[in-house]
Protein backbone atom coordinates (compact mmCIF):
# COMPACT_ATOMS: atom_id res chain seq x y z
CA UNK A 1 0.00 0.00 0.00
CA UNK A 2 1.32 3.36 -0.97
CA UNK A 3 0.09 6.05 1.38
CA UNK A 4 2.07 8.86 -0.22
CA UNK A 5 0.75 8.09 -3.69
CA UNK A 6 -2.84 7.94 -2.45
CA UNK A 7 -2.40 11.27 -0.71
CA UNK A 8 -1.04 12.94 -3.84
CA UNK A 9 -3.87 11.48 -5.89
CA UNK A 10 -6.54 12.75 -3.51
CA UNK A 11 -5.02 16.18 -3.24
CA UNK A 12 -4.03 16.84 -6.81
CA UNK A 13 -3.80 14.34 -9.65
CA UNK A 14 -7.14 12.66 -8.91
CA UNK A 15 -8.78 15.40 -6.84
CA UNK A 16 -12.51 14.61 -6.48
CA UNK A 17 -13.65 18.12 -7.42
CA UNK A 18 -10.97 19.44 -9.75
CA UNK A 19 -10.18 16.29 -11.74
CA UNK A 20 -12.98 13.76 -11.21
CA UNK A 21 -15.53 16.61 -11.44
CA UNK A 22 -17.75 15.17 -8.70
CA UNK A 23 -19.77 16.89 -6.01
CA UNK A 24 -20.30 20.11 -7.96
CA UNK A 25 -23.52 21.18 -6.22
CA UNK A 26 -22.12 21.67 -2.75
CA UNK A 27 -18.82 23.01 -4.10
CA UNK A 28 -20.59 25.95 -5.67
CA UNK A 29 -23.51 26.40 -3.30
CA UNK A 30 -21.93 26.72 0.12
CA UNK A 31 -18.51 28.23 -0.61
CA UNK A 32 -19.33 31.77 0.44
CA UNK A 33 -17.43 31.92 3.75
CA UNK A 34 -14.39 30.03 5.03
CA UNK A 35 -16.40 28.71 7.99
CA UNK A 36 -18.93 27.03 5.69
CA UNK A 37 -16.23 25.54 3.50
CA UNK A 38 -14.24 24.01 6.35
CA UNK A 39 -17.41 22.74 8.07
CA UNK A 40 -18.72 21.12 4.92
CA UNK A 41 -15.30 19.71 4.00
CA UNK A 42 -14.80 18.05 7.39
CA UNK A 43 -18.36 16.69 7.45
CA UNK A 44 -17.82 15.05 4.07
CA UNK A 45 -14.39 13.78 5.14
CA UNK A 46 -15.86 12.06 8.20
CA UNK A 47 -18.82 10.59 6.33
CA UNK A 48 -16.65 9.46 3.43
CA UNK A 49 -14.13 7.74 5.70
CA UNK A 50 -16.79 6.00 7.82
CA UNK A 51 -18.84 4.82 4.86
CA UNK A 52 -15.69 3.63 3.06
CA UNK A 53 -14.72 1.56 6.12
CA UNK A 54 -18.18 0.02 6.54
CA UNK A 55 -18.57 -0.75 2.85
CA UNK A 56 -15.09 -2.30 2.68
CA UNK A 57 -15.98 -4.44 5.71
CA UNK A 58 -19.19 -5.62 4.08
CA UNK A 59 -17.94 -5.90 0.52
CA UNK A 60 -18.04 -9.72 0.56
CA UNK A 61 -21.57 -9.85 2.02
CA UNK A 62 -23.27 -7.28 -0.22
CA UNK A 63 -24.60 -8.96 -3.37
CA UNK A 64 -23.51 -7.28 -6.59
CA UNK A 65 -27.03 -6.55 -7.81
CA UNK A 66 -28.22 -4.47 -4.89
CA UNK A 67 -24.89 -2.86 -4.06
CA UNK A 68 -25.90 0.72 -4.98
CA UNK A 69 -29.00 0.59 -2.78
CA UNK A 70 -26.92 -0.83 0.09
CA UNK A 71 -24.29 1.89 -0.33
CA UNK A 72 -26.97 4.57 -0.18
CA UNK A 73 -28.44 3.18 3.04
CA UNK A 74 -25.00 3.08 4.71
CA UNK A 75 -24.21 6.62 3.55
CA UNK A 76 -27.62 7.95 4.59
CA UNK A 77 -27.10 6.49 8.06
CA UNK A 78 -23.79 8.33 8.54
CA UNK A 79 -25.19 11.55 7.06
CA UNK A 80 -28.03 11.46 9.59
CA UNK A 81 -25.54 11.01 12.43
CA UNK A 82 -23.42 13.97 11.28
CA UNK A 83 -26.53 16.08 10.68
CA UNK A 84 -27.78 15.49 14.22
CA UNK A 85 -24.33 16.17 15.74
CA UNK A 86 -24.05 19.47 13.85
CA UNK A 87 -27.57 20.52 14.89
CA UNK A 88 -26.69 19.85 18.51
CA UNK A 89 -23.18 21.30 18.77
CA UNK A 90 -22.77 23.71 15.85
CA UNK A 91 -26.25 25.14 15.19
CA UNK A 92 -24.82 28.14 13.32
CA UNK A 93 -23.05 25.92 10.81
CA UNK A 94 -26.10 23.70 10.52
CA UNK A 95 -28.26 26.74 9.72
CA UNK A 96 -25.97 28.19 7.10
CA UNK A 97 -25.36 24.88 5.30
CA UNK A 98 -29.08 24.11 5.51
CA UNK A 99 -30.36 21.54 3.08
CA UNK A 100 -26.87 20.74 1.82
CA UNK A 101 -26.04 18.61 4.88
CA UNK A 102 -28.75 15.99 4.23
CA UNK A 103 -27.90 16.30 0.55
CA UNK A 104 -24.45 14.82 1.24
CA UNK A 105 -26.32 11.51 0.77
CA UNK A 106 -26.47 12.14 -2.95
CA UNK A 107 -23.03 13.73 -3.17
CA UNK A 108 -21.48 11.75 -6.01
CA UNK A 109 -18.03 11.75 -4.34
CA UNK A 110 -19.11 9.40 -1.57
CA UNK A 111 -21.10 7.03 -3.77
CA UNK A 112 -18.36 7.24 -6.39
CA UNK A 113 -15.60 6.23 -3.95
CA UNK A 114 -17.76 3.42 -2.54
CA UNK A 115 -18.30 2.01 -6.01
CA UNK A 116 -14.83 2.65 -7.44
CA UNK A 117 -12.67 1.94 -4.41
CA UNK A 118 -14.17 0.67 -1.15
CA UNK A 119 -16.12 -2.16 -2.80
CA UNK A 120 -12.89 -3.59 -4.25
CA UNK A 121 -10.20 -2.87 -1.64
CA UNK A 122 -9.23 -3.75 1.92
CA UNK A 123 -10.55 -1.91 4.95
CA UNK A 124 -7.32 -0.06 5.74
CA UNK A 125 -6.75 1.03 2.15
CA UNK A 126 -10.35 2.22 1.91
CA UNK A 127 -10.05 4.22 5.12
CA UNK A 128 -6.89 5.91 3.82
CA UNK A 129 -8.62 6.56 0.52
CA UNK A 130 -11.55 8.15 2.36
CA UNK A 131 -9.25 10.47 4.32
CA UNK A 132 -7.20 11.46 1.25
CA UNK A 133 -10.19 12.12 -0.99
CA UNK A 134 -11.87 13.99 1.85
CA UNK A 135 -8.82 16.21 2.27
CA UNK A 136 -8.78 16.83 -1.48
CA UNK A 137 -12.43 17.87 -1.37
CA UNK A 138 -11.84 20.13 1.65
CA UNK A 139 -8.86 21.81 0.01
CA UNK A 140 -10.86 22.52 -3.16
CA UNK A 141 -13.69 23.97 -1.06
CA UNK A 142 -11.32 26.13 0.97
CA UNK A 143 -9.71 27.58 -2.17
CA UNK A 144 -13.18 28.39 -3.56
CA UNK A 145 -14.20 29.98 -0.25
CA UNK A 146 -11.09 32.12 0.10
CA UNK A 147 -11.36 33.44 -3.46
CA UNK A 148 -15.09 34.11 -3.33
CA UNK A 149 -15.08 35.63 0.13
CA UNK A 150 -12.14 37.90 -0.68
CA UNK A 151 -13.50 39.16 -4.00
CA UNK A 152 -17.17 39.19 -3.07
CA UNK A 153 -17.10 40.42 0.51
CA UNK A 154 -13.57 41.76 0.90
CA UNK A 155 -12.87 39.69 4.02
CA UNK A 156 -10.85 36.63 4.95
CA UNK A 157 -11.83 33.89 7.39
CA UNK A 158 -15.37 34.92 8.38
CA UNK A 159 -16.48 32.73 11.28
CA UNK A 160 -13.03 31.20 11.70
CA UNK A 161 -10.94 34.27 12.59
CA UNK A 162 -13.56 36.24 14.48
CA UNK A 163 -17.20 36.69 13.57
CA UNK A 164 -16.54 39.34 10.92
CA UNK A 165 -13.26 37.97 9.59
CA UNK A 166 -10.32 40.18 8.63
CA UNK A 167 -11.20 42.96 6.21
CA UNK A 168 -8.72 43.11 3.35
CA UNK A 169 -10.55 45.07 0.68
CA UNK A 170 -12.25 48.21 2.04
CA UNK A 171 -16.02 48.32 2.08
CA UNK A 172 -17.71 49.46 -1.11
CA UNK A 173 -15.12 47.92 -3.43
CA UNK A 174 -15.82 44.14 -3.34
CA UNK A 175 -17.99 42.74 -6.16
CA UNK A 176 -21.01 41.11 -4.56
CA UNK A 177 -21.52 39.22 -7.82
CA UNK A 178 -18.81 36.72 -6.86
CA UNK A 179 -20.84 35.54 -3.86
CA UNK A 180 -23.93 35.06 -6.07
CA UNK A 181 -24.54 31.90 -8.14
CA UNK A 182 -22.89 33.47 -11.19
CA UNK A 183 -19.63 33.81 -9.26
CA UNK A 184 -19.83 30.19 -8.13
CA UNK A 185 -19.89 28.89 -11.70
CA UNK A 186 -17.12 31.20 -12.92
CA UNK A 187 -14.82 30.61 -9.93
CA UNK A 188 -15.12 26.85 -10.22
CA UNK A 189 -14.57 27.07 -13.99
CA UNK A 190 -11.36 29.04 -13.50
CA UNK A 191 -10.18 26.73 -10.72
CA UNK A 192 -10.67 23.61 -12.85
CA UNK A 193 -8.97 25.38 -15.75
CA UNK A 194 -5.98 26.07 -13.49
CA UNK A 195 -5.86 22.41 -12.48
CA UNK A 196 -6.02 21.33 -16.12
CA UNK A 197 -3.26 23.78 -17.01
CA UNK A 198 -1.02 22.43 -14.26
CA UNK A 199 -1.68 18.75 -15.11
CA UNK A 200 -1.16 19.35 -18.85
CA UNK A 201 2.14 21.11 -18.17
CA UNK A 202 3.47 18.38 -15.89
CA UNK A 203 2.40 15.76 -18.45
CA UNK A 204 4.24 17.64 -21.24
CA UNK A 205 7.33 17.86 -19.06
CA UNK A 206 7.35 14.11 -18.56
CA UNK A 207 6.98 13.53 -22.30
CA UNK A 208 9.84 15.88 -23.19
CA UNK A 209 12.10 14.19 -20.65
CA UNK B 1 -53.18 27.68 -0.38
CA UNK B 2 -54.77 30.32 -2.53
CA UNK B 3 -54.45 30.50 -6.28
CA UNK B 4 -52.15 33.52 -6.21
CA UNK B 5 -49.82 31.77 -3.78
CA UNK B 6 -49.66 28.76 -6.07
CA UNK B 7 -48.88 30.91 -9.11
CA UNK B 8 -46.14 32.85 -7.38
CA UNK B 9 -44.69 29.60 -6.00
CA UNK B 10 -44.64 28.14 -9.52
CA UNK B 11 -43.14 31.27 -11.05
CA UNK B 12 -40.52 31.37 -8.34
CA UNK B 13 -39.52 27.74 -8.85
CA UNK B 14 -39.20 28.11 -12.63
CA UNK B 15 -37.54 31.50 -12.98
CA UNK B 16 -36.53 33.37 -9.84
CA UNK B 17 -35.19 30.52 -7.73
CA UNK B 18 -34.35 28.14 -10.52
CA UNK B 19 -33.13 24.84 -9.04
CA UNK B 20 -29.94 24.75 -11.06
CA UNK B 21 -29.06 28.34 -11.68
CA UNK B 22 -29.78 29.84 -8.31
CA UNK B 23 -29.98 26.99 -5.79
CA UNK B 24 -27.25 24.73 -7.20
CA UNK B 25 -29.32 21.56 -7.04
CA UNK B 26 -28.88 19.00 -9.79
CA UNK B 27 -25.61 20.24 -11.27
CA UNK B 28 -24.31 16.75 -12.13
CA UNK B 29 -26.96 15.82 -14.72
CA UNK B 30 -26.98 19.47 -15.84
CA UNK B 31 -23.33 19.17 -16.80
CA UNK B 32 -23.44 15.49 -17.80
CA UNK B 33 -26.47 15.23 -20.09
CA UNK B 34 -26.41 18.62 -21.77
CA UNK B 35 -24.21 17.84 -24.77
CA UNK B 36 -27.18 17.18 -27.06
CA UNK B 37 -30.54 18.89 -27.26
CA UNK B 38 -32.82 15.83 -27.47
CA UNK B 39 -31.26 13.88 -24.58
CA UNK B 40 -31.33 17.06 -22.50
CA UNK B 41 -35.04 17.42 -23.16
CA UNK B 42 -35.70 13.75 -22.36
CA UNK B 43 -33.75 14.07 -19.12
CA UNK B 44 -35.68 17.20 -18.21
CA UNK B 45 -39.02 15.49 -18.75
CA UNK B 46 -37.98 12.42 -16.74
CA UNK B 47 -36.67 14.55 -13.87
CA UNK B 48 -39.84 16.68 -13.85
CA UNK B 49 -41.95 13.56 -13.62
CA UNK B 50 -39.86 12.02 -10.83
CA UNK B 51 -39.76 15.30 -8.90
CA UNK B 52 -43.54 15.62 -9.07
CA UNK B 53 -44.23 12.07 -7.95
CA UNK B 54 -41.45 12.17 -5.33
CA UNK B 55 -42.90 15.37 -3.83
CA UNK B 56 -46.28 13.69 -3.43
CA UNK B 57 -44.85 10.44 -2.05
CA UNK B 58 -42.44 12.17 0.34
CA UNK B 59 -45.25 14.40 1.62
CA UNK B 60 -47.12 11.26 2.69
CA UNK B 61 -43.98 9.67 4.16
CA UNK B 62 -43.19 12.85 6.06
CA UNK B 63 -46.66 12.87 7.66
CA UNK B 64 -46.18 9.24 8.65
CA UNK B 65 -42.73 9.91 10.15
CA UNK B 66 -44.00 12.87 12.16
CA UNK B 67 -46.88 10.79 13.46
CA UNK B 68 -44.49 8.06 14.58
CA UNK B 69 -42.01 10.57 16.01
CA UNK B 70 -39.25 9.43 13.66
CA UNK B 71 -38.35 12.78 12.04
CA UNK B 72 -34.66 12.00 12.32
CA UNK B 73 -35.13 9.16 9.82
CA UNK B 74 -36.27 11.66 7.17
CA UNK B 75 -33.15 11.56 4.99
CA UNK B 76 -32.96 7.77 4.97
CA UNK B 77 -36.68 7.33 4.32
CA UNK B 78 -36.77 9.92 1.53
CA UNK B 79 -33.82 8.49 -0.36
CA UNK B 80 -35.27 4.98 -0.20
CA UNK B 81 -38.65 6.20 -1.50
CA UNK B 82 -36.94 8.07 -4.31
CA UNK B 83 -34.79 5.06 -5.25
CA UNK B 84 -37.88 2.84 -5.38
CA UNK B 85 -39.75 5.43 -7.45
CA UNK B 86 -36.97 5.74 -9.97
CA UNK B 87 -36.85 1.96 -10.29
CA UNK B 88 -40.61 1.98 -10.95
CA UNK B 89 -40.33 4.71 -13.57
CA UNK B 90 -37.54 2.76 -15.21
CA UNK B 91 -39.60 -0.42 -15.42
CA UNK B 92 -42.62 1.51 -16.70
CA UNK B 93 -40.63 3.27 -19.43
CA UNK B 94 -38.94 0.02 -20.47
CA UNK B 95 -42.35 -1.59 -21.07
CA UNK B 96 -44.33 1.29 -22.52
CA UNK B 97 -41.85 3.69 -24.11
CA UNK B 98 -38.77 1.68 -25.09
CA UNK B 99 -37.45 4.42 -27.40
CA UNK B 100 -37.24 7.03 -24.63
CA UNK B 101 -35.85 4.38 -22.30
CA UNK B 102 -33.01 3.68 -24.75
CA UNK B 103 -32.30 7.37 -25.28
CA UNK B 104 -31.94 8.07 -21.55
CA UNK B 105 -29.83 4.96 -20.97
CA UNK B 106 -27.55 5.15 -17.94
CA UNK B 107 -28.90 8.53 -16.87
CA UNK B 108 -32.28 7.13 -15.87
CA UNK B 109 -31.09 5.21 -12.76
CA UNK B 110 -28.83 8.17 -11.97
CA UNK B 111 -31.90 10.32 -11.29
CA UNK B 112 -31.85 8.68 -7.85
CA UNK B 113 -28.69 10.57 -7.00
CA UNK B 114 -29.90 13.82 -8.55
CA UNK B 115 -29.84 16.24 -5.66
CA UNK B 116 -32.72 18.21 -7.14
CA UNK B 117 -35.08 15.31 -6.37
CA UNK B 118 -34.00 14.77 -2.75
CA UNK B 119 -33.63 18.54 -2.44
CA UNK B 120 -37.22 19.24 -3.42
CA UNK B 121 -38.50 16.67 -0.92
CA UNK B 122 -36.42 18.20 1.89
CA UNK B 123 -37.35 21.77 0.96
CA UNK B 124 -41.06 20.88 0.88
CA UNK B 125 -40.76 19.50 4.38
CA UNK B 126 -38.67 22.46 5.63
CA UNK B 127 -41.02 25.07 4.21
CA UNK B 128 -44.12 23.22 5.46
CA UNK B 129 -45.90 23.27 2.13
CA UNK B 130 -49.25 21.44 2.08
CA UNK B 131 -49.92 18.60 -0.35
CA UNK B 132 -50.91 20.80 -3.29
CA UNK B 133 -48.03 23.18 -2.64
CA UNK B 134 -45.53 20.31 -2.50
CA UNK B 135 -46.66 18.83 -5.80
CA UNK B 136 -46.73 22.23 -7.52
CA UNK B 137 -43.25 23.06 -6.20
CA UNK B 138 -41.97 19.64 -7.35
CA UNK B 139 -43.41 19.85 -10.87
CA UNK B 140 -42.50 23.50 -11.47
CA UNK B 141 -39.04 22.94 -10.01
CA UNK B 142 -38.68 20.16 -12.59
CA UNK B 143 -39.89 22.50 -15.33
CA UNK B 144 -37.27 25.02 -14.23
CA UNK B 145 -34.66 22.26 -14.43
CA UNK B 146 -35.86 21.40 -17.95
CA UNK B 147 -35.75 25.02 -19.04
CA UNK B 148 -32.21 25.48 -17.75
CA UNK B 149 -30.85 22.23 -19.19
CA UNK B 150 -32.43 22.84 -22.63
CA UNK B 151 -31.08 26.40 -22.78
CA UNK B 152 -27.67 25.16 -21.72
CA UNK B 153 -27.69 22.32 -24.28
CA UNK B 154 -28.37 24.76 -27.08
CA UNK B 155 -25.48 26.94 -25.95
CA UNK B 156 -23.24 23.91 -25.68
CA UNK B 157 -24.08 22.69 -29.18
CA UNK B 158 -22.73 25.97 -30.54
CA UNK B 159 -19.74 25.87 -28.24
CA UNK B 160 -18.53 22.70 -29.99
CA UNK B 161 -17.22 24.94 -32.78
CA UNK B 162 -15.54 27.46 -30.51
CA UNK B 163 -11.84 27.41 -29.79
CA UNK B 164 -11.14 28.23 -26.13
CA UNK B 165 -7.66 28.38 -24.57
CA UNK B 166 -6.22 24.92 -23.97
CA UNK B 167 -6.65 24.98 -20.20
CA UNK B 168 -10.31 25.94 -20.51
CA UNK B 169 -11.20 23.20 -22.99
CA UNK B 170 -14.11 20.95 -22.09
CA UNK B 171 -15.53 21.31 -18.64
CA UNK B 172 -14.25 24.73 -17.48
CA UNK B 173 -15.59 26.64 -20.47
CA UNK B 174 -18.95 24.91 -20.00
CA UNK B 175 -19.00 26.11 -16.40
CA UNK B 176 -18.27 29.65 -17.51
CA UNK B 177 -21.13 29.45 -20.03
CA UNK B 178 -23.43 28.16 -17.27
CA UNK B 179 -22.32 31.10 -15.14
CA UNK B 180 -23.37 33.51 -17.87
CA UNK B 181 -26.80 31.84 -18.09
CA UNK B 182 -27.08 32.17 -14.30
CA UNK B 183 -26.24 35.85 -14.66
CA UNK B 184 -29.05 36.22 -17.21
CA UNK B 185 -31.46 34.46 -14.85
CA UNK B 186 -30.53 36.91 -12.10
CA UNK B 187 -32.53 39.39 -14.14
CA UNK B 188 -35.66 37.60 -12.94
CA UNK B 189 -34.89 38.50 -9.35
CA UNK B 190 -37.41 40.94 -8.01
CA UNK B 191 -39.96 39.60 -10.43
CA UNK B 192 -43.11 39.09 -8.46
CA UNK B 193 -46.70 39.33 -9.53
CA UNK B 194 -49.53 39.87 -7.04
CA UNK B 195 -47.06 40.92 -4.38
Amino acid sequence: MNFKKQFKEGLLTNNPVLVQLLGMCSTMAITTTLFNGIGMGISVLVILTCSNIVIALMRKIIPNKIRIASFIVVIAGFVTIVDLILQAFLPDLSDSLGVFIPLIVVNCIILGRAEAYAYKNSVLASAVDGVCQGIGYTVALVIMCVVRELLGNGTFGTGVLGAEGIRIIPEGYPALLVILPFGGFITLGCLIAAAQYYLNRSKNKEVSK
Amino acid sequence: MSFTEIVSLALGAILVENFILSQFLGICPFMGVSKKMDTALGMGVAVTFVMGVASAACYAIDLLLIKLGLEYMQTVAFILVIAALVQLVEMFLQKSMPSLYQALGIYLPLITTNCAVLGVALLNSQNHYNFLGSVVYGVTGGLGFTLAIVLFASVRERMEFADPPEAFEGFPIALVAAGLIALAFMGFQGLSIFA
